[in-house]
């Protein structure tokens, strides 16, 4: 596989990526609605059609409209999750497929993911509600704290595959260890950043239902779907852009590369939506402090680790 | 061609969002039309294959513009940041400087008898930059950086309404009497 190295694919491609990306996301919203319904002491497969059930009731429901609303920034916020998904998944290979082959794909998954701080806070400020623009503050609080372990986080593998190329890191996985298990921490960081810039599981607290629902509160209708899904969508991009990172990319038996991408990508996709119902929420104020003081040393010396190891191979 | 036509609808893009700064009423509008233009300068530098730079460009700036919504409400007393407010004050002066500054720089882009291109880009333009900033240009960056955290450190010392003395107490060895406790057990 390495050999052959990466293709960059015609961009008529583009649309098939954007739907596999749809697919992941409402595979991932049918689990969690599974799993809501066996919560709550029903069946687990009456929850399955719950992302279709919600898209129809959402698309049939009427606008809010709140006074004094900034609908532009409101609108580009409450968008800007999906675009920043499908943006994300541009650079991430299918096995040997990809749709471009950046030299600088890691930075590239790093803006996108950045681009997330404007689109919840903007989502937040539109509606001039204050419940909404205390859940943009709650969301960027958040992104202070694990933003740089995040990025650092990145920086691992990038350091331990002498490339930012997506592809060259999952080339560089090949016949060796996954930097899954030779750069564990970097991992873990890295689907907390998944999880926190999807506002998912213990990052929800910018939609939480203490605050009737934080940047989630005036959103209704096909805005409310856009944000919702967008939600699902990065955690579903997040998942994909951890095979080529750290899960050896399309290597695996039998299976052909692009498959085993899939494969890997909906089973993380599966665990960060199951862990949501397992870990408590995190206190954006607090988390500030575990960010800066035990993340961001932690990722550090993963990041010096890998980094003298690189050194010592030459 | 195409990519000329695309570099040119960035360029006004750039050029519109930038102006659309001081047009504008709101500092969420501001803020944002101001990043709106800075992607767009991204976008350019990605189009001339200069792709850490371009994307560094969006990076920063995007992130920069979410920091400053935290500062708006941070250190701008009576949040006047989330009223509609004017992007101007001074006005004649600010016009006239940037309108010297615009037919300066302008001026000089058009009229200067460029010399023809010395040279070729690196292969690796990534690899290039960092050979440049951290080889020759390190001791630079070196001085540059200290002195940076130094600013951002003095700045949030003078404007934080809370010091250590506040904290710790005057001898400044009591535990920390703050608010609200953080998140590692302080």
């Amino acid at each position: 596989m390495s050999d052959v190295g990466v293709v960059e694919v015609a961009a008529i491609w583009a649309p098939a990526a954007a739907a596999l990306l749809a697919l992941l996301a409402m595979a991932a919203a049918a689990l969690d609605g599974a799993l809501a319904a066996r919560g709550s002491g029903l069946p687990a497969t009456a929850g399955l059609s719950a992302p279709v059930n919600e898209t129809a009731r959402l698309l049939r429901q009427r606008r809010r409209v709140t006074v004094a609303a900034d609908s532009l920034l409101w609108r580009a916020g409450g968008g800007g999750l999906l675009v920043a998904a499908l943006l994300m998944v541009v650079v991430v290979p299918l096995g040997r497929f990809t749709l471009a082959d950046l030299p600088v794909g890691v930075v590239w998954f790093n803006a996108m993911d950045i681009v997330v701080w404007a689109a919840v806070w903007l989502a937040g400020w539109g509606p001039n509600s204050a419940h909404s623009l205390v859940g943009g503050y709650r969301f960027l609080a958040l992104a202070l704290a694990y933003e740089l372990p995040l990025m650092f986080a990145l920086t691992a593998p990038a350091v331990a595959a002498g490339s930012l190329r997506v592809g060259d890191v999952a080339a560089a996985q090949d016949g060796g260890w996954w930097y899954v298990a030779q750069m564990p921490v970097a991992f873990l960081v890295f689907c907390l950043g998944v999880t926190a810039f999807s506002v998912w599981g213990p990052f929800a607290p910018p939609a939480g239902t203490d605050l009737a629902g934080g940047v989630l509160t005036e959103l209704s209708g096909v805005d409310r779907l856009l944000f919702l899904a967008g939600r699902y969508a990065l955690l579903a991009a997040g998942s994909a852009f951890a095979v080529p990172l750290f899960l050896g990319g399309g290597a695996g038996p039998v299976l052909p590369g692009w498959l085993w991408v899939l494969v890997k990508t909906a089973l993380l996709l599966s665990v960060f939506v199951v862990v949501r119902r397992r870990l408590p929420a995190l206190r954006p104020d607090r988390f500030a402090e575990v960010g800066w003081l035990v993340l961001l040393p932690l990722v550090l010396v993963q990041v010096l680790v890998v980094a003298v190891i690189a050194v010592g191979r030459g | 061609m195409l990519a000329d036509l695309v570099f040119w609808g960035l360029s006004v893009v750039a050029v519109v969002s930038g102006a659309s700064v001081f047009r504008v009423d709101s500092m969420a509008r501001a803020t944002y039309a101001l990043a709106v233009s800075f992607v767009a300068v991204g976008a350019a530098l990605l189009l001339m294959r200069l792709d850490y730079l371009g994307l560094i460009t969006v990076l920063m700036m995007v992130m920069e513009m979410a920091v400053m919504a935290v500062y708006m409400v941070m250190f701008m007393g009576m949040n006047p940041a989330l009223m509609p407010m004017s992007m101007v004050h001074g006005k004649r002066a600010a016009v006239a400087a940037a309108v010297t500054v615009f037919v300066v720089l302008s001026g000089g882009a058009l009229l200067v008898d460029w010399p023809a291109r010395r040279g070729a880009p690196a292969p690796d333009t990534v690899a290039a930059l960092g050979e440049a900033l951290m080889g020759s240009k390190m001791l630079v960056m070196m001085a540059i950086s200290p002195v940076m955290i130094a600013t951002m450190v003095a700045g949030i010392a003078v404007a934080a309404p809370r010091g250590r003395y506040d904290r710790f107490g005057d001898d400044l060895r009591s535990p920390a009497a703050d608010p609200q406790r953080g998140g590692v057990g302080r």
